[in-house]
């Protein structure tokens, strides 16, 4: 009951964050939905016993990422209203945009409500406790089946801090 | 307990939202803000089905997608902040040519 409850709010909040993302025409307003939209589905995670993956989708998404966003939206200006003088594609991305919407739905909808057995979800033999995400429960396959791709985002975290500086130092060759 | 298809169904609806925003806005920044959308969308999916089958190596895959969502926004932002410094807009429309 509790968790159908939640379910509800936090997927309304989810939605309308994201809405807010596409419809605000400031994207400081883009980034405050995306912040509301990442909390609820943190408390979604928290509500699936997944709580290590919420509290780094809140340390490191809403923290991290979302502070870069803000810090980027004010160094780069708000230019709120994106020109329409020379729109090249007046209509072309609704149309575009709908579609895709439409075949994504779709998808969704054949797996609400379609009789899919390979989403094992009524299966109730399976014990909540088995995904209890707990940082002990994470870090035991984390660093025995997948060493190799822990090891892989280290080099990849380096590298990307590495471009982003060499990114940031980048000079206009003069001439 | 809440059937995790309805989680995947609320998945499927934010990939929507962020897949459509992608399509339809024009500023740059907004337009990685969709892709994050739709990325946390997809981590959604991946908890609710690591639920369903009573696997954790589902949030392990979360974990990573995590990271690498991080290293991508980092790089992402600072190509966006350099191209501000040449052409002065955010806005993708204005990036016709591949001359710096």
């Amino acid at each position: 009951m509790v968790e159908t409850l939640l379910f509800v709010v936090m997927a309304l909040v989810a939605i309308a964050g994201a809405a807010l993302v596409v419809l605000a025409r400031n994207p400081v307003y883009s980034a405050l939905g995306l912040l509301g939209t990442l909390l609820s589905v943190a408390v979604l995670y928290v509500v699936q016993l997944a709580h290590m993956v919420a509290a780094v989708q809140v340390i490191v998404y809403a923290g991290a990422v979302l502070t870069l966003f803000l810090f980027v939206i004010m160094l780069i200006g708000v230019d709120k209203d994106e020109p329409s003088r020379d729109e090249t594609l007046p209509f072309q991305r609704w149309i575009v945009g709908g579609v895709a919407a439409v075949i994504v739905l779709f998808a969704a909808g054949l797996t609400l409500f379609g009789d899919f057995d390979w989403v094992p979800a009524a299966s109730s033999d399976v014990l909540p406790e088995a995904t209890n995400g707990t940082i002990e429960a994470i870090a035991e396959p984390l660093f025995t089946d997948w060493v190799l791709a822990f090891e892989a985002t280290a080099l990849l975290l380096t590298i990307a801090a590495a471009g982003a500086i060499a990114l940031a130092h980048y000079r206009r060759r003069e001439g | 307990m809440v059937d995790p298809g309805w989680y995947m169904g609320l998945a499927a609806v934010l990939f929507t939202i962020g897949s459509l925003g992608l399509l339809v806005r024009r500023n740059a920044l907004v337009m990685f803000m969709c892709i994050e959308l739709m990325l946390n969308a997809v981590n959604l999916t991946l908890i609710s089905a690591g639920r369903a089958l009573g696997d954790i190596n589902g949030q392990v895959a979360v974990f990573f997608i995590l990271v690498v969502a991080a290293a991508e926004v980092v790089v992402g932002l600072a190509i966006i902040v350099s191209i501000f410094r040449l052409r002065s807009t955010a806005s993708v429309d204005e990036l016709s040519e591949l001359r710096g």
